[in-house]
């Protein structure tokens, strides 16, 4: 297999885009990636792109063909497109199959987008559309909703490990704290503890500051082979590992419910594939749909043991300057989450910390970084290692 | 042959409103309505229970108390005033809960508030005529007042479930005997929510009327009186004419006691007395001999009488028991109750 | 959910009705057409769970599910049936009473509907033992 290399990255901002449609979304970052990279229409081979429920949101399926023909690559140059599903790991998975057609040596340069407009439908369409993401038949008849699945994850952690409400704001105030850095960001402003613990309570123990919003937003990157990355730019992010696990669609199905078991094994394949070891990497985005989910990823790559993960947020060492700053972006809480494009500005954001570019949240020294996306309550993980050297 | 009861079983939802509670929102005065009607409480279903699920839960505790093989069933009869929806049968449902075979014949009833008896009378005449081996009739009712009627104050949600055979009875029904009328004492149009009645006119020529005329009917066909009988049961919609219509037909106030539910549960309709004979069995003795008389609006009486036998001691502690519904339960007030009757649309 | 959906899954819902597979002995539920541990191995029959377990961990949801806005706020609990498998259901008693380890037994409840004038979706919630 071929090493590949991000060459470049584009994303528009995330938030409530009431004057973007679907497919204003996926240009704007479609462009930005591309003019970036300096590649022309013809160098694309091919597109993935990660999205999760263009049906139920925008009413639009066959999205691997809409992206090409608005993004001009359809009508003459008829570059192949494909969209990929898993649920909010859509992204990710989006990614890792443009780097797998690059690295099989079939392709040369792909763009690997994610795009969601989850704002042209009520919250409750939404949120029943993101509902479809667990077991439909088992969990959603029973009146499962998302915050509630993540709901009975926390619920046993604390009761297990001592985990407080307090703890998991943490993760949510220190989100928010690195989301006001970055320019993208759905939410820019400072939270305390206080204000998730006065929040609204959603499913019991998890409050609305303990879960991600609802969002609008595309991104996009383009992969190409390690061998031409120069060409194109003069920081190339080389792909040290791209690896993906299932797990059970239902959670009452887990051997622990507290761990995301394709985490784990999403985890320890890129450890391995990439030749490394949780200290090797200096940030890492996980996938904080909520704050449990935050502090179980951290436990379940191996960064804290389990268990730790709350006192740990709770101490500042996922800050930025903590021992492993964790979602610098500002996570999917505060950053915002569409939920197809949430594994693809995970590696934007790696990009950016890996190039230097990352500004007032950039992490000094960084030269490894990790991300990790996750559908639904656990049923697929995606996991990438990015390094500044190949 | 003998035809009886293999087993029965009851169910009633936690949840009660005070009649205070409901009198406090239409200015009425508790006491007096306390003390007219002789109901304190009324039973109130929970927001995902209806006549279904009390059917349900009332037939598998009919069920697993005579530890009965479902399969045997050959007819499941559902009385209500209450079915979920106007067309598509309870009573499939029920057989699909209970883990009936599908080689059994099924049907809705509704009498007002003696659909249920009736149900146990078509399952007597199909195990006596020997079309089938055992039936189940079940009275199950979420039973509707409209906000503001004197109904609202009684209203509840109950039922009961009689598995009626010929072998291994609990009780042998010895007879029963029906008076049936065109009485318009009480009514439901087609898609209203609340059904309508005729106030006063409900009491002598409706339910006392009939009520009486089953009862003698039964007794001199049978030639029995009412000291010969250790429990009755009359249809319950208040505690004041259960109480007078057995003091006028010759039953003391010690008989009817034990089977006088209402105060606590409020009128159940479909399930009333046949509740209020569940709460007899759970208490009566080989030998003991019961009087019921169930009453529906619109209007007719059914009367059975009933005698326990020894195996009533094998099956009594096998399910819950009338008291055991009755205990522990949760109260509300009036704006939660609206919310579990469906008095509040989204 | 479309009437066939629902109608087709009718004794799981209402009669907790698994499977076992003989193979390894087994039991899931929901049902499973494969073992996942014996797979093509695996042989499965239908298998009635007693409906008794208790409460691994539980939430309260307050933002309910499309269709449940009426029943909240109610208690959702991953509960082991003493079979040995998990399931998600409904626990139906005060919030103040749910705790985890709690003995839970299974119940024949409204889940939901399709709309006032659709389907009711009858089956299985739980409630303290």
């Amino acid at each position: 297999m071929r090493d590949v290399a991000i060459i470049g990255i584009g994303c528009t901002k995330f938030g409530e885009l009431w004057d973007c449609s679907f497919r204003d979304l996926f240009v704007e970052a479609g462009v930005s990636a591309i003019e970036d990279a300096g590649i022309q229409g013809e160098e694309i081979d091919s597109m993935y792109v990660g999205n999760m429920s263009g049906g139920r949101f925008v009413e639009q399926e066959h999205i691997g063909s809409l992206i090409a023909d608005y993004a001009g690559l359809a009508s003459n140059l008829h570059v192949p497109a494909t969209r990929v599903e898993a649920a909010c790991a859509s992204g990710g998975l989006a990614l890792r199959q443009a780097i797998l057609s690059v690295a099989s040596g079939h392709d040369n340069i792909v763009v690997a987008a994610g795009a969601e407009k989850m704002t042209d439908v009520g919250m409750d369409t939404a949120t029943d559309a993101l509902a479809a993401a667990a077991d439909r038949e088992w969990e959603g008849i029973m009146g499962a909703t998302f915050p509630g699945l993540y709901a009975m994850i926390a619920r046993l952690h604390m009761h297990t490990y001592g985990t407080t409400s307090e703890q998991l704001a943490a993760a949510s105030v220190k989100n928010h704290h690195n989301g006001t850095m970055n320019p993208i960001a759905q939410f820019r402003n400072e939270i305390t503890i206080d204000t998730v613990l006065n929040s609204n309570m959603v499913a019991d123990p998890l409050h609305m500051f303990d879960c991600s919003p609802i969002s609008d937003g595309a991104s996009a990157v383009v992969v190409a082979a390690a061998d031409i990355a120069k060409k194109y730019t003069d920081t190339p992010v080389y792909v040290k590992a791209a690896t993906q696990a299932s797990g059970t669609i239902s959670l009452h199905d887990r051997a622990d419910i507290t761990t995301l078991d394709a985490s784990v094994a999403a985890g320890q394949r890129a450890y391995k594939m990439a030749g490394m070891t949780p200290d090797d990497i200096d940030m890492v985005e996980v996938h904080d749909c909520f704050t449990i989910a935050e502090i179980c990823a951290i436990e379940d790559l191996g960064f804290f043991k389990k268990g730790d993960g709350g006192r740990a947020t709770e101490a500042g060492e996922t800050a930025i300057g903590g021992r492993i700053p964790v979602n610098t972006s500002g996570g999917l809480k505060a950053c915002g989450h569409p939920v197809g494009a949430t594994g693809i500005k995970q590696a934007v954001e790696i990009s950016q910390q890996l190039r230097g570019t990352a500004g007032k949240r950039q992490v000094d020294g960084a030269e490894v970084g990790m991300t990790h996306n996750v559908g639904g309550s656990g049923g697929t993980a995606v996991v990438h290692i990015f390094s500044r050297d190949r | 042959m003998k035809v009886g009861i293999v087993s029965y079983g009851a169910y009633v939802p936690r949840y009660r409103i005070k009649i205070e509670e409901i009198a406090k929102v239409w200015g009425d005065d508790a006491l007096s309505i306390i003390g007219g009607l002789k109901v304190k409480e009324k039973s109130v279903p929970g927001l995902d229970e209806d006549a279904i699920t009390i059917a349900v839960e009332a037939a598998r505790s009919a069920v697993n108390r005579g530890n009965v093989d479902a399969s045997r069933l050959g007819a499941i009869y559902c009385g209500s005033e209450s079915h979920p929806y106007a067309v598509k049968p309870t009573s499939t449902i029920v057989a699909a809960a209970v883990g009936a075979e599908p080689n059994l014949t099924a049907a809705d009833f509704e009498f007002a508030c003696k659909a249920g008896t009736a149900a146990i009378q078509t399952c007597m005449g199909l195990v006596g005529a020997g079309m089938i081996d055992i039936g189940l009739a079940i009275g199950a009712d979420v039973s509707q007042g409209a906000p503001g009627d004197a109904l609202e104050y009684t209203a509840a949600a109950g039922g009961a479930a009689y598995i009626i055979g010929s072998s291994d009875l609990a009780a042998v029904i010895e007879d029963t005997y029906s008076f049936t009328t065109d009485t318009p004492d009480f009514w439901r149009r087609e898609g209203m929510p609340y059904p309508e009645h005729g106030g006063r006119f409900t009491g002598e020529p409706g339910y006392f009327k009939h009520v009486t005329s089953a009862a003698t009917g039964l007794m001199d066909k049978l030639g029995t009186k009412p000291s010969d009988y250790d429990y009755a049961v009359f249809h319950q919609p208040n505690g004041k004419f259960p109480q007078n219509v057995s003091r006028k037909l010759g039953f003391t106030p010690e008989q009817i006691k034990t089977g006088l539910v209402v105060s606590r549960l409020g009128n159940t309709y479909s399930g009333s007395c046949m509740i209020g004979l569940a709460a007899i069995l759970d208490r009566a003795v080989e030998g003991d001999r019961i009087f019921m008389t169930a009453f529906g609006s619109g209007a007719g009486s059914d009367a059975f009488s009933i005698t326990v036998t020894d195996r009533i001691d094998e099956i009594r502690d096998m399910a819950p028991k009338v008291e055991e519904l009755l205990n522990n339960p949760i109260y509300m007030n009036y704006a939660t109750y609206a919310k579990h009757k469906g008095k509040i649309k989204v | 959910m479309t009437v066939a959906r629902f109608w087709r899954k009718i004794p799981h819902r209402y009669n907790l009705i698994g499977t076992h597979c003989t193979t390894c002995n087994e039991y899931y539920f929901p049902p499973r057409t494969m073992c996942p541990t014996c797979r093509r191995d695996g042989k499965m029959e239908p298998h009635k769970f007693q409906g008794k377990g208790e409460v691994v961990t539980y939430t309260v949801i307050h933002t309910a599910a499309k269709g449940y806005e009426m029943q909240a706020p109610y208690n959702l609990a991953i509960i082991k049936l003493d079979e040995g498998p998990s399931l998600t259901g409904q626990v139906v008693c005060g919030q103040e009473e749910m705790d985890i380890g709690m003995r839970v037994r299974s119940v024949f409840r409204k889940l939901g509907e399709e709309s006032e004038k659709g389907m009711i979706y009858y089956g299985t919630k739980f409630v303290p033992e």
